[in-house]
This record gives C-alpha cells, sequence and structure tokens, in this order.
C-alpha cells in the first residue's frame, strides 16, 4: 500500500476526480459569497444538469463534450430565471428564508424528477470512455482527463471573466459590500440573480463532464454537493481560487486517505480535514473574513 | 397573559384526551407530532433563541441513542438509567463541539457547516467501530414491559412523548423569562454588542449548546426505545437535522411554540399528501407527487410568512 | 375510559363485530353476496434514494393481486378478492411504522415489505403487536428474523444461505478450472448488508482454498471507485467478490473494466447491479461477470410469461418485481388454505405452508423461526449480452465460463 508508485498513481486520480469537484465548489461558493446563502438545491440542480445532457445523448445523440456549451448556456438561464422567479422574490431578504426556500425547492426538484423521469440508474455510453493513458501504476480514463483540463479551462475563463468585465467587477463588489455597491448604482437584485445563474452554469458543466464516467438517478447529485461544501470552507467561503485549488486538495485527500485507510475510513479524511480548516483557520486557505 | 394560560391548559388538556378518542395509527402519529416537537425545540434553543444555526443536531440524537442502546444491549443497563447517561453523553458532546467551535471563533454559516462535519464524522465512526456493530446496527429485544421502557400500548409512548415536549416547552418559556436566555438573545442580535455589555458570549454559548445536545439525546433514546432498531445512518443521518430545523423555522425560530407548530403542520401536510398518493392506483407511481406538493407548500409557507407560522400570531405593534 | 391490552378484542372491534353479526342474521340476504375483499397491506420505499426498488416491488406485488383476483380470488373463502393498500415508507422508520399502524387501522390482513432492512425490522416488529403476519419481501439483515417474532416470515433466503450456496459453487467452478483462483478481494457496501455478507465470505472462502485479501468497505454512495480499483490492481487477486447496491456496482464494474484490472472472475453475492439493464447496456463491461443473487426459475413457464408482460410494460423484470409477487402468491396460499384472513389462522397456515413457489427455483417452503428453510439464491453469469442461470444443476440453463479471458 505505501508502495510510492501506487501513491503517485492515487495521487494523479485525485487530481483528476478533484477536477469535477472544483465546479460544484466554484458554484457553490460563487453563490455564497455573493448572496450568503448556503445553497441546499445545489445537489439537484447537478441532478437536473445530468439528465439534461443524458436526455440530449439519448434523444439527440449528442456527445457530452459536444453539448457543453449549450448545457452550461441552459443552466445559466434556468438558474437565472429560478432565482428571479422564486429565491429572491420569496425569500424577503433574509438570509434563513433562502436556505429553507432552497431546501424546499430541492424537495421539489428531486420528486419532480422522480415523477417525470423515474428512479432508473441512466448512463451514457462515449465510445472513447474505455480509453486511457499510462502513466506507471496509474490509468488515467481519457474522460476523466478531458474534465481536468476542462474544468482548468473554465476556471481560468471564469476567473478572467470576474477579474476583467464589469459585470464581473460588479459582482465582486457586491461580494465585497453590498450596500455601497447599491449606492453606486449597481443593480443589486440583478447581480444576484447572475450570480445564481453563474453558479449553476458551473454544474451544467460539471455535469457534462461526469457524465461519460458516472451515472444519473433523482438522486445522484447530492454527492457532490456534501464535498462541494468541504471544499468551499477550505477554501474560503467566498473565494473562488479557494475553491479551485480547495477542490484539487481534497480530491487528493479523498485518494490517499482511501488508499491508506481503507475507502471508507478515508472518507473520515474529508470530514476531519473540513474540522480542522474551521478550527485552525476558519476563513480557509484564501477567505478573508471570517 | 391569563388568555395565553388559558390557552395552554386547554391545550394540554385536548392533547391528554386525544388519544383516548382515535385510533392507535392517530394515537402514533399524535406520538411522532410531539417527539418532532421536542427534538425541534432542542434545536430552537440553540438556532433559534441563541442564533447558533445549526445543520448537524443529529450528532446529539444519534449519540443519545448509541449510549442508551449500547449501555442496555452490550452492559445489561436498565433502559430508564440509561436515559440520563444518554443525556449526559448528548451535553458532553455539545459541550465539545461548542467549546472547540466557539473558541475557534466561528458564527455564522461556518458554526452551522461544522456541525454538520462532526455529525458525518460519527456517523462514519458508528459504521466502522465495533462497539456499535458498525452497518449491521443495533438490535433491542422486544420484551414490552413498563421496566423495558417499551409498552404494549401507543398511548403510553404517546404521553412521554407529550411529556417531553411539554418539558420542552417549559424550558424555552423558561429562557423568556429569565436571564440566561435574555442574554441568548442579546447574544443572538448582536453578538460583539451582547460582549460589549459585559456577557461572557462564549461560556453563554457552550451552555446552550450543551443544554440543546442534552436534550436532543433524550430523543434520542426515546427513538430507540420505540423503534427498537438503529443503525448509523438511523442515527446520525442529515435527515434528521433537517428535520429539527425545519419544523422550528418553519413554525418560528426563536419563539417558544415554533416547533410544535412547525411540527403539527409539516405532519399534517407528510400525512395529508401521502395519504392522498395512495388512494390514486398502483401502477402509476405518483408517489413522488405528495412529496413534489409538500416541498411546494414548504416554499409557499416560508415565502408568505417570513417569521414562519409564529408570525400569524404576532400582536400588532401599536403605532404611538 | 382505559385503553384495553391489545391481545383482547378492542371496544371498537366488539361493537364492529357484534353489529356485524347482528346485521348479517337480521338480513341473511346478505351472507349471499360478494364477500370482503382481503386487504393486504404493502410498505415500499417508492421515494428516496432508493425509489426504483421499491416501485419495482410495487409492481410485482400489485400484478399479483391482479393475477390472484383474475384466477378468482381466495377461493375458500367464497371467491375473496385480494385489495392492496400501498403505503410509501420514504425509505424511514418512523414512517413505515406510521404506515403500518395506518393499515392495521384500516384492517389489513397482512403485510409485505419493505425492501431495506431497517425499516423491515421495525414495520414487523410494529406488525407484532397486533399479530398480524409480516411478510418480508427483501431485507438481507438476519436481524429480521431472529428476534422470536411469531408474525415475521421471509420467503427469500437470508444471506447465510446465499454465501453457503455461492461458496459451493464458486469452489465447483474453481475445481472444474484447475483451482486457478486462490485469492480474493471483497468489496462491500459499509451498511449492514454488505458488512454482514462479506465477513461470512472472509470466514468460509478458506474453505474451498480461497484466501481473502482484503475487505474493501465503501459508502453508499460512493463518488468514483478509480482509488478501490488502484488498490485492487495492487492486490492482484484472482477473485473480485462484490456485496453492494445496484449504483455502486455498476460503477465499480465500469472503472474496473476501464482500468482494465484483469482477475480470473468476478463473483458477486447479491451483486445489487447484476441485471437485464446492466448487461444489455454494458455488454463489454458486464461480460464473464457472475452474481449469486435472488433469480427466477428460467425454466418456469410463468415466470418467463411474467417477464414478458412486465418488459411489456417498459420495466425490467429484477428480483424485486418476482419476490414481492411470489410473496403474495404465498400469502394467497395460505388464505386459502387457512379458508379465513383471521390473524392467528393465517399465521398458523404461513407457517405451515409447504407451498412451491411456481416462478423461483426454490423448494416448498418451510418455515423455521420465520426464515423459509427452502429458498435457495440462483447463481447467474452474464454470457453473450443475456443473463445464463449456472447453478443449481436443476435450473441451469448453461455452463460457467471461468477463468474470462484477459482483457
Amino acid at each position: 500500500m505505501l508502495d510510492p508508485q501506487i501513491i503517485f498513481a492515487g495521487v494523479l486520480n485525485g487530481l483528476l476526480a478533484g477536477g469535477i469537484y472544483v465546479l460544484v465548489a466554484v458554484g457553490l461558493t460563487l453563490i455564497y459569497g455573493v448572496l450568503h446563502i448556503i445553497n441546499f438545491a445545489h445537489g439537484s440542480l447537478l441532478m437536473l444538469a445530468m439528465y439534461a445532457v443524458f436526455w440530449l445523448w439519448r434523444l439527440v445523440g449528442v456527445d457530452p463534450y459536444v453539448a457543453l456549451p449549450l448545457v452550461t448556456a441552459g443552466a445559466f438561464v434556468f438558474g437565472f430565471v429560478l432565482y428571479r422567479l422564486v429565491i429572491g422574490r420569496f425569500s424577503h431578504g433574509r438570509d434563513e428564508n433562502i436556505l429553507l426556500i432552497t431546501l424546499g425547492l430541492s424537495i421539489v426538484i428531486d420528486n419532480a424528477a422522480l415523477l417525470f423521469f423515474g428512479g432508473d440508474t441512466q448512463t451514457i455510453d462515449v465510445p472513447y470512455a474505455g480509453s486511457f493513458v499510462e502513466l506507471g501504476a496509474a490509468f488515467l480514463p481519457l474522460p476523466k482527463l478531458i474534465s481536468f483540463g476542462a474544468s482548468l479551462l473554465i476556471c481560468v475563463v471564469l476567473g478572467l471573466y470576474m477579474a476583467k468585465s464589469d459585470t464581473g467587477k460588479a459582482i465582486r463588489a457586491v461580494a465585497k459590500e453590498r450596500q455601497g455597491a447599491r449606492l453606486v448604482g449597481i443593480d443589486v437584485d440583478n447581480i444576484f440573480a447572475i450570480s445564481y445563474g453563474i453558479g449553476i452554469a458551473c454544474l451544467g458543466a460539471a455535469a457534462c463532464l461526469l457524465m461519460p464516467t458516472y451515472y444519473v438517478t433523482p438522486t445522484s447529485g447530492h454527492a457532490f454537493v456534501l464535498v462541494a461544501f468541504t471544499i468551499v470552507v477550505l477554501g474560503g467561503m467566498g473565494s473562488f481560487i479557494g475553491a479551485a485549488v480547495g477542490g484539487f486538495i481534497i480530491g487528493i485527500t479523498e485518494a490517499l486517505g482511501g488508499l491508506l485507510l481503507g475507502e471508507q475510513l478515508g472518507q473520515i479524511g474529508i470530514s476531519l480535514i473540513f474540522i480542522l480548516i474551521l478550527l485552525l483557520k476558519p476563513t480557509g486557505l484564501f477567505g478573508s473574513k471570517a | 397573559m391569563n388568555r395565553q394560560a388559558l390557552f395552554c391548559a386547554l391545550g394540554l388538556a385536548a392533547a391528554v384526551i386525544y388519544p383516548l378518542l382515535v385510533p392507535n395509527y392517530l394515537v402514533n402519529v399524535g406520538m411522532m407530532v410531539f417527539f418532532a416537537a421536542f427534538i425541534g425545540q432542542s434545536w430552537n434553543i440553540a438556532g433559534g433563541f441563541a442564533g447558533q444555526t445549526s445543520f448537524g443536531h443529529v450528532v446529539f440524537f444519534g449519540t443519545g441513542a448509541y449510549t442508551s442502546t449500547i449501555l442496555q444491549v452490550t452492559y445489561g443497563w436498565n433502559p430508564w438509567l440509561a436515559w440520563p447517561a444518554a443525556m449526559l453523553a448528548g451535553g458532553i458532546v455539545g459541550w465539545v463541539i461548542a467549546f472547540l467551535s466557539f473558541r475557534a471563533g466561528l458564527r455564522g454559516s461556518y458554526f452551522a457547516l461544522i456541525t454538520l462535519a462532526f455529525a458525518e464524522v460519527f456517523r462514519i465512526l458508528a459504521n466502522s467501530v465495533p462497539v456499535t456493530r458498525g452497518g449491521l446496527g443495533m438490535l433491542i429485544k422486544a420484551d414490552p414491559r413498563p421496566i423495558n421502557f417499551q409498552f404494549k400500548d401507543p398511548i403510553w409512548i404517546y404521553y412521554i412523548a407529550l411529556a417531553l415536549c411539554v418539558i420542552s416547552l417549559l424550558i424555552a418559556w423558561r429562557l423568556t423569562r429569565n436571564r440566561f436566555g435574555a442574554r441568548l438573545v442579546a447574544i443572538r442580535e448582536n453578538e460583539d454588542a451582547a460582549r460589549a455589555l459585559g456577557i461572557d458570549v462564549f461560556a453563554e454559548k457552550v451552555k446552550v449548546l450543551t443544554l440543546s445536545g442534552a436534550m436532543c439525546a433524550a430523543g434520542g433514546t426515546f427513538y430507540a426505545q420505540k423503534y427498537l432498531y438503529i443503525d448509523p445512518n438511523i442515527a446520525f443521518g442529515v435527515d434528521k437535522s433537517v428535520e429539527m430545523l425545519l419544523v422550528s423555522m418553519v413554525g418560528g425560530a426563536g419563539t417558544i411554540f415554533g416547533p410544535l407548530i412547525g411540527s403539527v403542520t409539516l405532519t399534517v401536510i407528510n400525512e395529508v399528501t401521502r395519504a392522498a398518493a395512495s388512494v390514486v392506483p398502483a401502477l402509476k407511481n405518483v408517489q413522488p407527487l405528495s412529496l413534489v406538493v409538500y416541498g411546494i407548500m414548504l416554499v409557499l409557507i416560508v415565502a408568505r410568512l417570513p417569521d414562519g407560522l409564529m408570525g400569524l400570531f404576532r400582536r400588532k405593534p401599536r403605532h404611538a | 375510559m382505559k385503553k384495553q391490552n391489545n391481545n383482547s378484542v378492542s371496544r371498537r372491534d366488539f361493537v364492529a363485530g357484534t353489529t356485524a353479526l347482528a346485521g348479517s342474521l337480521a338480513f341473511p340476504a346478505i351472507l349471499g353476496a360478494q364477500p370482503a375483499a382481503v386487504k393486504v397491506g404493502m410498505i415500499h420505499p417508492v421515494t428516496g434514494f432508493v425509489a426504483y426498488n421499491g416501485q419495482q416491488s410495487r409492481l410485482g406485488g400489485t400484478m399479483a393481486v391482479e393475477d390472484v383476483n383474475k384466477a378468482g380470488g381466495i377461493k375458500s373463502m367464497g371467491g375473496a378478492k385480494l385489495e392492496a393498500l400501498l403505503g410509501d415508507s420514504q425509505s424511514k422508520v418512523e414512517v413505515g411504522v406510521a404506515e403500518v399502524e395506518k393499515m392495521n387501522e384500516q384492517g389489513v390482513a397482512a403485510y409485505i415489505g419493505c425492501f431495506q432492512s431497517p425499516v423491515g425490522i421495525a414495520a414487523s416488529q410494529a406488525a407484532s403487536k397486533y399479530n398480524t403476519p409480516f411478510l418480508i419481501d427483501v431485507g438481507a439483515s438476519d436481524l429480521i428474523v431472529n428476534r422470536g417474532l411469531k408474525n415475521v416470515f421471509r420467503l427469500k433466503p437470508g444471506f447465510g444461505v446465499c454465501v453457503d450456496d455461492g461458496i459451493a459453487t464458486l469452489g465447483a467452478i474453481n475445481k472444474a478450472a484447475g483451482g486457478v483462483a486462490k485469492s480474493a478481494v471483497i468489496v462491500h457496501e459499509s451498511g449492514e448488508f454488505g458488512t454482514g455478507t462479506a465477513k461470512l465470505l472472509q470466514d468460509k472462502l478458506p474453505s474451498i482454498g480461497i484466501e481473502a485479501k482484503e475487505l474493501i468497505a465503501h459508502d453508499n454512495p460512493t463518488r468514483n471507485f478509480d482509488n478501490i480499483a488502484l488498490r485492487i490492481r495492487s492486490l492482484a487477486p484472482d477473485i473480485v467478490m462484490m456485496s453492494n447496491y445496484g449504483n455502486e456496482y455498476m460503477l465499480l464494474a465500469r472503472t474496473l473494466y476501464q482500468q482494465k484490472v484483469n482477475v480470473a472472475g468476478f463473483y458477486s453475492i447479491l451483486g445489487g447491479g447484476f441485471n437485464y439493464k446492466f448487461v444489455k447496456e454494458m455488454p463489454d463491461v458486464s461480460q464473464y461477470m457472475m452474481d449469486v443473487n435472488h433469480w427466477f426459475n428460467p425454466k418456469s413457464e410463468k415466470a418467463q410469461a411474467l417477464k414478458k408482460r412486465v418488459e411489456a410494460t417498459g420495466a425490467l423484470f429484477t428480483f424485486e418485481v418476482y419476490l414481492t409477487y411470489t410473496n403474495v402468491m404465498l400469502l394467497a396460499d395460505s388464505l386459502e388454505r387457512a379458508g379465513s384472513a383471521e390473524k392467528a389462522k393465517l399465521t398458523d397456515a404461513l407457517a405451515s405452508s409447504t407451498f412451491k413457489a411456481e416462478l423461483m427455483p426454490y423448494g416448498p417452503t418451510k418455515f423455521v423461526n420465520g426464515q423459509n428453510q427452502g429458498g435457495k439464491p440462483g447463481v447467474m453469469q452474464s454470457l453473450k449480452g443475456d443473463i445464463e442461470v449456472i447453478a443449481p444443476a436443476e435450473f441451469a440453463s448453461a455452463k460457467a465460463v471461468f477463468p474470462k479471458p484477459k482483457l
């Protein structure tokens, strides 16, 4: 088990797994950083995006990677509209209420999916799913390499957008100082909706990258959200870079923990890291204020 | 003032007479309502009164359930004696989590998330260590005699749940009248100002989590004695945390009757939607529809009543 | 008014009973009318994480009720029809128990449920208060039948029997292949079913000359199996054995295939994902995998006919369907023999039943402490895009292929 070859392979596996985690976490941290809410509906929305990818593949024959721009855009619109029509409108600006609303939404979405799509597990089969790259003891499946690369690319693009574009700057302004932003004339509600939309768009991208190697059921999104919470806290709530770096750290921890402690106890590693970060450096690696 | 007391007395009388008039399954539903109100209140004391929202309250529930069950099944303790031991364990866990978290200065969402992480750690541990029998779960031998904290007639479990709920209401009521409660509210409203007023914020928060933990653990034992089987998912699964949070917030966090009202409302909605779905014949699985309706109702209640259902009963402020 | 001891007739029952008696005496013509339906409570998780399995169970149960009624109902009770009362346990113990209580109020004669062992344990415990028979259709934990409850009946074999039969067959297959398999790695879900099965396997494998190198537990759900695949590869076992639920089974199999982990064979005990969908959608991954599981008798015409009927509705013929179906048939048979839905009589009829399940590769039922001794798992292998039964011999439809060719 302590064979360095295996450890190295485990680290690589962890990095690749981290690719997906990063996308899910980035969306979550963005939503938290700007709206200050913990989006309980994150898992359900990921599931919906995954179904979208599945149906596009099954009914129209679109390859998930080709569908990526479409699904991401669609997810953005869905998130934006969902915020405008439901979350923003019903929460009366209260944080606790948004929490409950997103919780209620997740119940509705999960069960609507169950009702309309049925409970069966659905998978997609792409011809290159069996291809892999061999590196020492590591067998790296091609889809996972693609998701790693795509995820990095998306993070860079998103990071540039946030840094350079007007909307991006407005988003960061609202995240830092809501009232001040309002005072300088930024349409804060619109920014909220856009931020939520971007957060869900990340889920859309994650879904496309996930489907070639995973599966979808009405409850399959939740497993990724739990780990996304850990990453968001690890990286610093609201910190974009933190989510990116944290995602990879968690991926590697998960892999090494699984190899060294056994897969089940390895999962404890994630929760323990979570706790330790919170106790020792609650702002996370890159966060600002607690 | 007197009107309130009258309502309470009438309510209590109705609750006492209720199981004598209705069939068993409704007695059972009543028991579930009071039980949910009880553990919801344990959350409410920390989350509603003191403003320390937790997402992992089930950690106390599971601690209580496993403590009393292990003592009973493995060490032969009488469950009535194991019950206070379970409460003690819950209080200790509450104390530890509070001490660690508040020492580190965690607040708000950070605190909420760390409680979630603790619950998850406990769940995985419960699944891995031999003393809990891991994933196999623990079975309490069915021997329905009062001395075993098991009852043949559901009316007794109902009364115990009712008693627990009443005790929790009294605790909450005390908190609205005594200094400890006042300090908690001050902390909730503005922690820094409270500190400036000379309140030992850290100590009070640790105290309230300890109390909350002990109460919730009591609920864990009760649950184990009613259903006679626990496993790591039942004891530490996230569902219970959500339930405790939900009944309090829907009913009105920080109010005395919030958890009770929330529990009644949500249970009624759940029962009605589930029953309605059962009426529709088999092969078309419309059961999920009942949960869709449940979720929609939840969203609507929160949308219309931002202060929870108790907001309906708030007296309108008199304008000068 | 004090509540009566639940063993005796409650005041409500007494009043209801005497009224009915008076009514039937006063109006003898009513006796000739359609006899009251026998209510059967079916409690399954049709929402939540295992909604698919719950819905499949319900499908089998309702189809069976239809069939019994079409064939004339319970003849010894004057052609009384079965009526299914459907309950959702929502995967929660307390909801399952609440359904038990509710259905008791509606006068069920028996319960069938609950797919998940914890719910089944608690629900059957609740039903025992009323002495109502509870048929466990799916639920692997042996805790279910070891409680000394007279009202619990489990038709399907427990995992002890599945492990024993599985080991015996594996031993035979290995022997026929010249003893190539000497080591195994067991991957199991971390709940009671996976853990229990894995421990039993670990103890019994040495008896057929195989050493269990490692037991790897995983959570439900598991996000990826890459590291487990890595570990398996480094351990280089001859056989990989799995005991887990559908999604993890499928994901693990696919990961091992994609990562080209070479083994002599896959041999799962109660592998949750081994079904027609898996085999048809992933023929390369599933090829040559073997599973010890609850299976129907491929040589039974009734089973094949039911399979066609289920597939015609667009559903899969999974084990939940035919297990719940068979449980309804067992119940109908016992009602027939008891001639009444009265609880004590029905319980006795079940306890003494020698029902021959036409759909299943079982012997006649024989309940000892609630566990049917006549139940047997089948051992199946995925061959050429289809599922063949390779053991027991009298039900087999093909010969086992072992070891499997390298990837």
